[in-house]
């Protein structure tokens, strides 16, 4: 039997993952039912006033998503605790850091694709207006998901093995990504209110940088998180 | 220890009686000769930390864990004090409490940050694992402190840029000179002490203890 590549090996994770989510929809659900309510509790703790919630969107679109991505990645290492099925993943001849990719990248789809839900939304009940191109909202939602899932992915895998761990990942995840959701929530924002200084690319660029940098870093340091 | 509380009484007493008040902020600064100490002491942990980190990874001992370990937690008290006295120091020379600067928010993210750090390593039993994965963490987390710092710097400033020893009154240098060779040598000893308690919980941790006694021999005995 052939042996997969590194990127083989994560095509195959991938598949797993994404199909696994797909058959159990109701996980997907149940975290859009949540970002939602989250969205709601945003707009009734500050009150009734249009003006205010509608500054605010890009801050509760990511902070929406920066919720629901506790219980996304907790539940995605759950699932590979249960029957020990992380033991066979590591017993499969295939590198470990496949399993970080894939991982990473199904937390970053499912995540994408929760953002691209809620938009529509934050259009509807905020009275938000997208006044810059699409593309650049996309590329943003794109690059906040994969900053938000490496480190994600990283911590979520410490925490699934330890104890309290619903308290630890926010508590190890979210210092971390203060720079991300400063360029996410700052972009999104200049998407929705115009960008007449031009400063979407360098949010952009500093989220890249984030990204780059974080996925080098799980890449690097996951082998040794999941050894036995 | 004694030579460290010589160095630390002398140094307040530089600092509270000897050096000169500020042209604009009058006695009121006196407070910065122990706030940048402490807080230049925080900064120090974390990369004494960072360092352990990178080296239980590259080659696994219980010394740089017990180091790693030693020195999160006193950077953390270090850091927690120095920010504090920042924003006693900040409210009748800025104006406020706290402000959304660059430095003093990188502060606010260091100490929420190894404070998740020390959570870490409190929930999870097995030394070992507990080991790595605080190395692991101690490693993203440092890498985190200086994005932290340049992604709130786009934001407007107010902190005063670090003021070069040539415009500052020689008096002024030399009490801060000696203030940060006292918290220096005050962050050693708590450094040194809390390494110690760590390295030999390791210890107790990973020996295997001695087999009980069964009850029946030790009342016989």
């Amino acid at each position: 039997m052939k042996v997969p590549g590194l990127l083989g090996a994560t095509w195959i994770l991938l598949r797993k993952d994404l199909l696994l989510e797909w058959r159990s929809r109701s996980r997907i659900n149940a975290l859009i039912f949540f970002s939602l309510a989250t969205l709601l509790l945003f707009s009734f703790a500050l009150g009734p006033d249009t003006a205010l919630l509608r500054r605010g969107a890009g801050g509760y679109l990511w902070l929406a998503v920066l919720l629901a991505s506790v219980l996304s990645l907790g539940e995605s290492f759950r699932v590979e605790r249960e029957n020990a099925s992380l033991e066979g993943l590591r017993l499969v001849p295939a590198p470990a850091r496949a399993i970080f990719l894939s991982k990473a990248l199904a937390n970053a789809v499912l995540l994408l694709g929760l953002a691209m839900v809620l938009v529509p939304v934050l259009v509807a009940i905020l009275d938000v207006r997208v006044v810059l191109p699409l593309p650049t909202l996309l590329e943003i939602l794109v690059l906040g998901a994969l900053a938000i899932a490496a480190p994600g992915t990283l911590h979520g895998a410490i925490a699934s093995h330890a104890r309290a761990r619903d308290v630890l990942l926010p508590l190890l995840l979210f210092p971390i990504l203060i720079p991300a959701l400063v360029a996410a929530a700052k972009s999104t924002a200049l998407v929705f209110d115009g960008d007449p200084m031009g400063q979407v690319d360098s949010w952009l660029g500093l989220l890249g940088s984030f990204d780059l940098l974080y996925w080098a870093l799980g890449f690097a340091l996951f082998p040794r998180v999941i050894e036995e | 220890m004694v030579l460290t509380a010589a160095v630390l009484i002398y140094g307040a007493w530089l600092a509270l009686a000897w050096a000169p008040p500020e042209r604009e902020m009058g006695d009121v600064y006196r407070i910065m000769y122990a706030h940048v100490p402490l807080v230049q002491m925080g900064l120090l942990a974390a990369t004494i930390n960072f360092a352990c980190s990178v080296a239980y990874l590259l080659r696994a001992s219980w010394r740089t864990d017990a180091l790693a370990e030693a020195s999160a937690e006193v950077g953390l008290v270090f850091a927690a004090l120095g920010t504090t006295l920042g924003s006693i120091f900040g409210r009748p020379t800025w104006g406020v409490f706290w402000a959304w600067d660059p430095r003093l928010t990188s502060m606010a993210v260091f100490i929420v940050a190894y404070a998740g750090y020390l959570a870490l390593r409190r929930f999870v039993d097995d030394p070992e694992k507990r080991a790595v994965w605080s190395a692991v963490a101690g490693i993203v987390i440092a890498v985190d402190v200086p994005i932290v710092y340049f992604s709130v710097r786009w934001w407007k400033s107010l902190h005063q840029m670090q003021s070069s020893p040539k415009t500052v009154d020689p008096q002024m240098v030399y009490t801060l000179r000696w203030n940060i060779l006292g918290y220096f040598l005050l962050f050693l000893t708590f450094l040194g002490l809390r390494y110690a308690i760590a390295l030999a919980q390791r210890r107790r941790e990973t020996t295997v203890p001695e087999p009980a006694r069964s009850v029946s021999r030790a009342v016989a005995s």
